[in-house]
């Protein structure tokens, strides 16, 4: 039985055949079932079955992007859960972001982060504040709120901030190691939560504990973006050059000297990386990913407040990193996913089938014991079982192959070639 | 020509001292050993002339310009690359990888071009794997180019390290033990490898090392340390009659009562 499955899943176009019957099934069955999650997550679930499917790369590409910008809203649009739907999707994307970007640090640098949802703050109220009446509080020039056309340079703005902030934590913190870093890096994520919830005295910067309310909605082309499904699109698009720079980088000059320093800062530095500069330029382009996402997320959501960037956050980015896989791009991104449909959508469910049993048949269930409530104790647990029976994580990370006979034909090229130059030099 | 001079090094570890006032001159492209019993200093030199530890007092020349107080991705920039005692490469990355890592100080790649994909970075990307793959066939690794440098045997090891410091293309190559760990017939490989580096690269060797026969047969210079402090120097003939160096080795008495 599996010989024959192995034989079916081996030929490629038996393997078209059977994605395209996986993603017409589960988008009939979404069609046809609406409201149910379960169908909405086995649509979503086509991009991994694609992820493991033998196409080259490009056509795997444009297929995923195919699917979640056209098919999946396009089918969800029928549903009355249109908008929660594609609500999820946006966390996902912006949580995709967040922990590409801490993967950067903790998966390729090697530097654990556990602040790490203060550049999100910090991309969250940069544009808060400047897109709402909040400004012109503190700011002596300029007319506030700024318009909602702005949005899209304050994503650019929100990622240079966060970057400014990554630095800023960078610098004394990359004086310590290990354990130590960890904990450091803890402090700087409260310190910036703490920080945003008093800055209303003496001068009112973020409004404190108050957070900031009416936050203008982005502007494209004269259109207000103001729901779910609109946004899903602007996080989807962040997300694909989030992607983009993140592969880019992993198999450059300074993605190695990133797992260089990760592996060995000894020898690292003893073959010319500067240790400092190379830890800092993780800690900038990883906090720039969150400052993107935060400016979205302010955007979304049309207020901040700091209670949306405790410490439970930033776990549940590092949750995502490890749980997918540390290193690992496709990993991470797995991990967001799960992460946030167990939050938003698995364990919603539950609770509401539970207080639904105690409504109808009267059985007691302490409010404590709800999975909502439980989701520190259920995160936990998924953390240790990975940590004992999985430490490489969903996806486990592979490093590039290079292909060896491509290489060996170029070196007996390149042979050839000195020896024709000299050769030549000695002739004339 | 001396390419690099050492002038009255010395290192103390709180009450020990390690090291103790030593000079040396190292003619460029030769080939030097440092020798002596465990705990003579010798890493300990080569830590302070690749800035891991900054020495108490002395100075360190290459070509006249001062080493001291630059940082040791300064140092290796200066043209410094070295191999460890107790082998560093980066495990989780592949055996090419390791190279290039090597290589980096000659690639000049600012990250911006790599995102936008420019032309000329992504042929230097290609020509350095070829290089690297040349150095790899050059230390006889050529089959474990995708392989995780974490999982190679021993032997491989220290020779992937040697590659790994050949890709920065250095003035001077500082060798910790390079055949600490090998059979008689993979240091016989390897001291050929060596010799024939020199030529190579164009490159002037120091290195450490505990297997006599090795030392005798490629150094052209010996520097002998023994409880910190420089006990002889000569040339191989030299140092293998000198009756401090035997009794280092074998203990007060050996030399009399031979
Ligand atoms: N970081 C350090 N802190 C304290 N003492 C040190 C340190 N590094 C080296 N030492 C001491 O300095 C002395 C010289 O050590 P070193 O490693 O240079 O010896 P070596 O000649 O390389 O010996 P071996 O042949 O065993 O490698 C030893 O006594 C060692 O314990
Ligand atoms: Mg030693």
């Amino acid at each position: 039985m599996s010989a024959l499955f192995d034989k079916i899943a081996q030929n490629k176009k038996n393997q078209v055949i059977l994605f395209i019957a996986y993603v017409v099934l589960t988008g009939l069955g979404l069609f046809l079932l609406p409201d149910s999650t379960i169908a909405f997550l086995l649509l979503l679930f086509s991009i991994l079955v694609l992820y493991y499917l033998n196409f080259n790369l490009r056509a795997k590409w444009v297929t995923g992007i195919a699917i979640l910008a056209v098919l999946v809203p396009l089918i969800a649009s029928h549903s009355d859960s249109y908008q929660t739907y594609m609500e999820v999707g946006t966390l996902v994307g912006i949580y995709c972001a967040m922990a590409l970007g801490l993967n950067i640090v903790v998966g390729f640098a090697g530097l654990l982060d556990l602040g790490f949802i203060a550049f999100f703050a910090v991309g969250a109220y940069t544009y808060a504040i400047f897109a709402s009446g909040q400004a012109s509080k503190f700011m002596p020039f300029g007319h506030y709120p700024l318009p909602g056309d702005t949005f899209w340079i304050f994503i650019f703005v929100g990622a240079l901030v966060a970057a400014l902030f990554g630095i800023l934590l960078g610098i004394p913190v990359l004086r310590v190691r290990g354990d130590y870093l960890a904990i450091v890096t803890l402090g700087f994520g409260e310190i910036i939560r703490i920080l945003l919830n008093n800055m209303d005295h003496p001068l009112n910067i973020t409004n404190g504990s108050m957070g900031i309310a009416s936050i203008t909605p982005p502007k494209f082309f004269g259109i207000s973006i103001g729901n779910a499904s609109q946004f899903y699109y602007i996080a989807l698009g962040i997300f694909l050059v989030v992607i983009y720079v993140v592969r880019k980088l992993e198999n450059s000059k300074l993605g190695r000297s990133w797992k260089a320093v990760r592996d060995n800062e000894i020898a690292a530095q003893a073959m010319g990386i500067p240790l400092v500069k190379t830890k800092l330029a993780a800690f900038a382009i990883g906090a720039s990913f969150s400052g993107m996402m935060g400016a979205v997320f302010a955007a979304k959501q049309m207020f901040v407040d700091a209670t949306s960037f405790t410490y439970l956050e930033s776990t549940m980015v590092l949750v995502m990193v490890i749980l997918g896989g540390m290193g690992s791009v496709p990993g991470v991104i797995l991990g967001a996913a799960v992460v946030i449909i167990l939050r938003t959508q698995v364990l919603t469910n539950i609770s509401d089938w539970l207080s639904q049993m105690s409504t109808n048949y009267g059985i007691p269930i302490p409010p404590a014991l709800s999975p909502e409530k439980m989701q520190l104790l259920i995160f936990g647990l998924l953390l240790i079982i990975f940590a004992l029976y999985r430490t490489q994580g969903l996806i486990p990370h592979k490093n590039r192959k290079v292909d060896v006979e491509l290489l060996k034909k170029e070196s007996a090229a390149a042979a050839l070639e000195r020896e024709k130059s000299t050769s030549g030099g000695a002739d004339s | 020509m001396n390419i690099l001079e050492v002038k009255n090094l010395t290192k103390q570890f709180g009450g020990l001292t390690a090291t103790s006032d030593i000079s040396m001159n190292i003619e460029k492209n030769s080939i030097t050993a440092v020798i002596g019993p465990n705990g003579a200093g010798k890493t300990t030199f080569f830590n302070m002339i690749t800035a891991v530890y900054k020495p108490t007092s002395g100075d360190i020349l290459l070509n006249g310009k001062s080493l001291v107080g630059l940082k040791p991705h300064q140092v290796s920039q200066f043209g410094i690359a070295r191999t460890f005692q107790n082998i560093r490469l980066f495990n989780e990355m592949t055996v090419l990888e390791n190279v290039l890592v090597g290589m980096h100080q000659n690639l000049k790649a600012h990250w911006v071009g790599t995102l936008l994909q420019l032309p000329h970075i992504r042929k230097m990307e290609e020509a350095a794997k070829v290089e690297a793959y040349d150095i790899l066939k050059y230390v006889g690794l050529e089959d474990y180019v995708n392989e995780n440098a974490g999982n190679l045997a021993y032997g491989a090891q220290r020779r992937l390290e040697i590659g790994r410091a050949m890709a920065a293309k250095p003035k001077v190559l500082l060798l910790d033990e390079p055949a600490a760990g090998m059979n008689p017939k993979e240091t016989e490989k390897l001291t050929n490898l060596i010799y024939d580096l020199r030529s190579k690269l164009d490159v002037t060797i120091i290195l450490i090392e505990h297997d006599m026969k090795l030392v005798m047969k490629i150094s052209d210079y010996i520097y002998v340390l023994d409880h910190g402090e420089l006990i002889a120097s000569g040339e191989p003939d030299e140092i293998r009659t000198n009756k401090k160096v035997i009794e280092a080795y074998l203990g007060k008495g050996a030399v009399a009562n031979d």
